[in-house]
């Protein structure tokens, strides 16, 4: 696992391991960003799975399910506990990227083809991708990111801010009145559900087929799981990022041992439990619209 | 008269049990109806004990004081019932009219029970003493068949399980509601018939005989004024804590369900406090300590909000809403517990952000659904024709 600890395109700390197949691996995530995503993604779980019966008070799984976990007092402590450590997470998050950036003085955080910052080429990326969708132009060369991934990124760091404090608000309501208009009370808790419900359905239908059901992918995209990709996929996905990494002859540096079969096996369970879980909330929500 | 009479009855009953054996019933009769197993043609039994006569309140009559037509032995096989208003003309005064009129029907052993065997109504013994009350009644009025004969409901069950039911039954609560507490004993009336102590306008007054403090503060709220005021849509104590089956109102199990009887008439309020979190949580299980209607609005006294006695006055809001939200200051109840976000005019701001909110979603969903069809659809094209052009897996 050592040889996963390297940043993502810094320096490398073991080399030139090859699975017995011959085919290389190289290195996508590092093991914080892993992590990171494994705790965005439970405490996930775990809001949406006690946000929505709160949302749908009214019908009947919520109160199914409300009345099965031994009420509403277990719901909102288990929605605020995941809320801390979500917060917490961001944060983190927040003070590496700024800390990588602005401290280490780390190039590629705030601007170039490894930033997650949007730039002219995702643009022309959209819409050279929805030009391939119809036929009429060759398929877009990706960079390390990719514009839906850019989207996905930004989508939940916007959500984590206006999401958390409309949350927060609610929780400590008469502490936010000291310097928000009565209002706003009413409003956070139309914002807080509103984006939140934009998040659960985002997720669980277009970030789960964009991301892992696609036939890229299918059924699941290992990578954020495991940390590294063959050279295969690394190659067809990120064309662009590939050769631009050779060119710079940082190729070798990234070469990665094979996934652990372990890790593999470990890593469905997780995915396969987290999927099945969003997909359930997912047909739990469109019934409490259209039932 | 009734109180003369009662003293009369008290006395003989003093009597009895002073000499219990004193006072017997003549021994021709006897002869014959002490045989318990004795019947008449059409089967029901005419025995008749006398140490049981003797000790009830009627032990000091003689057979013929009641049986009047039988002068002679033997006597015919049919003999005329007992005229009970011959003794009890009050009682059979007030009956005429009542819904227990017909006399074929409701004879008076069916409420008294059997005349050999009859008590004061103050005695443990008596159909018609105060705990004994709901079972007499529910002999019929506990039974489906004759409720749906008779097109009522079948009342019995759910004053039984009822607070008035459980002090009466379980507690053993003289004062507690009984049927007749509300209803009247002989001159029962429907609830349509506007003297009846059920009839709408009348329950408060029916209810007060025992929670006057309450129909006090009912009287000088809006309901208890509108119905004085003749507007008969507004709610009288039945409406909201029903007739029979009247629960706790603190206990979880009405407070959980106790939102919708004020939204049968205020569905505007309603409608608006659903959409609310005091609703959202106060509908899941388990959480019963959320605001509903009273808790803000009071129960009984309920008044507008231009009145500086309400709890929802300007000047009284942060100690209302302070009941639960400790810290709450004059912005905190700003806080609109009815806002309604589809309302532009009322609710400008929040009508506002929830359609920035509703179009940011609806945008971003129909974009990407729409982006990720085609994308679907494309790269599974493009799978299909790479595969079978070198049988590679990735697109």
């Amino acid at each position: 696992m050592a040889d996963l600890e390297q940043a993502a395109d810094g320096s490398p700390k073991e080399t030139s391991v090859q699975s017995h197949a011959g085919e290389r691996y190289f290195t996508r995530f590092t093991r914080a960003q892993r992590y990171l995503h494994a705790v965005l993604f439970t405490t996930f779980l775990g809001l949406a799975a006690t946000g929505l019966p709160m949302r749908f008070s009214e019908s009947f799984w919520a109160r199914r399910f409300a009345g099965g976990v031994g009420g509403f007092g277990t719901i909102i402590f288990f929605h605020k506990f995941c809320a801390v450590v979500l917060t917490l997470a961001f944060l983190v998050h927040v003070k590496d990227v700024f800390t990588r950036g602005l401290v280490n003085h780390e190039k590629g955080i705030f601007w170039g083809p490894t930033s997650m910052v949007a730039n002219w080429k995702d643009v022309k990326d959209l819409l050279g991708h929805l030009r391939w969708f119809v036929g009429l132009g060759p398929k877009p060369r990706f960079e390390r990111y990719a514009y839906w991934e850019k989207f996905d990124y930004w989508a939940v760091f916007w959500g984590m801010v206006v999401i958390g404090f409309s949350g927060y608000a609610m929780w400590f309501a008469p502490f936010f009145a000291r310097f928000l208009p009565g209002w706003a009370l009413n409003a956070v808790l139309v914002i807080h559900s509103e984006e939140g419900l934009l998040a659960i359905l985002f997720i669980f239908s277009i970030h789960f087929v964009n991301t892992h059901l696609r036939p890229d992918s299918f059924p699941m995209d290992m990578v954020i799981f495991t940390g590294v990709e063959s050279e295969e996929e690394f190659k067809t996905k990120r064309p662009e990022e590939y050769q631009r990494v050779a060119a710079q002859g940082k190729l070798e540096a990234r070469i990665a041992a094979p996934p652990p079969i372990w890790l593999l096996n470990f890593s469905k369970v997780v995915g396969f439990t987290a999927i099945a879980i969003g997909l359930t909330l997912l047909v739990l929500t469109l019934s409490a619209y259209f039932i | 008269m009734k109180t003369v009479f009662s003293i009369v009855l008290a006395l003989g009953a003093l009597l009895v049990v002073g000499a219990p054996r004193a006072a017997k019933a003549e021994t021709d009769c006897l002869s014959c109806h002490a045989d318990k197993s004795l019947q008449d043609a059409s089967g029901h039994s005419v025995g008749v004990d006398a140490g049981q006569f003797g000790a009830s309140l009627h032990g000091s009559l003689k057979c013929g004081d009641c049986h009047t037509t039988i002068k002679e032995y033997p006597h015919p096989d049919h003999v005329t019932p007992v005229k009970c208003d011959t003794c009890h003309a009050d009682q059979a005064a007030r009956l005429v009219g009542s819904v227990h009129a017909n006399r074929a029907e409701h004879p008076c052993i069916s409420c008294h029970g059997d005349a050999h065997d009859i008590f004061p109504k103050d005695d443990a013994r008596s159909a018609v003493y105060p705990l004994n009350i709901p079972r007499t009644c529910g002999a019929c009025h506990g039974n489906d068949s004759i409720a749906k004969k008779h097109g009522l409901p079948n009342v019995y069950p759910l004053y039984i399980d009822s607070i008035h039911g459980f002090a009466l039954s379980k507690e053993g609560l003289l004062v507690a509601a009984n049927c007749q507490s509300c209803h009247g004993s002989h001159h029962i009336l429907s609830h349509n018939d506007v003297l009846s102590p059920t009839y709408k306008t009348n329950v408060p007054k029916t209810c007060g005989n025992c929670h006057a403090g309450i129909a006090a503060d009912y009287m000088s709220g809006v309901h208890g004024k509108a119905v004085a005021a003749g507007h008969l849509n507004a709610p009288v104590c039945s409406d909201c804590h029903t007739a029979h089956a009247i629960e706790q109102p603190t206990a979880a199990a009405f407070r959980m369900q106790s939102t919708p009887i004020c939204g049968n008439c205020h569905k505007d309020k309603f409608s608006t406090y659903r959409d609310t979190f005091h609703s959202q949580l106060g509908s899941l299980g388990g959480y019963v300590e959320t605001a509903r209607c009273w808790d803000c609005h009071g129960a009984h006294e309920i008044l507008p909000a231009s009145d500086p006695r309400s709890p929802i006055n300007k000047a009284n809001l942060v100690a209302t809403c302070g009941k639960c939200h400790a810290g709450a200051n004059a912005s905190f109840v700003q806080y609109q517990p009815h806002a309604n976000a589809h309302n532009r005019k009322l609710n400008p701001a929040l009508y506002f952000i929830r359609l920035f909110m509703n179009l940011l979603l609806a945008g971003t969903l129909t974009f990407f659904v729409i982006h990720t069809i085609l994308w679907l659809i494309r790269s599974r094209y493009h799978q299909i024709k790479t595969r079978s052009a070198n049988g590679g897996k990735n697109g």
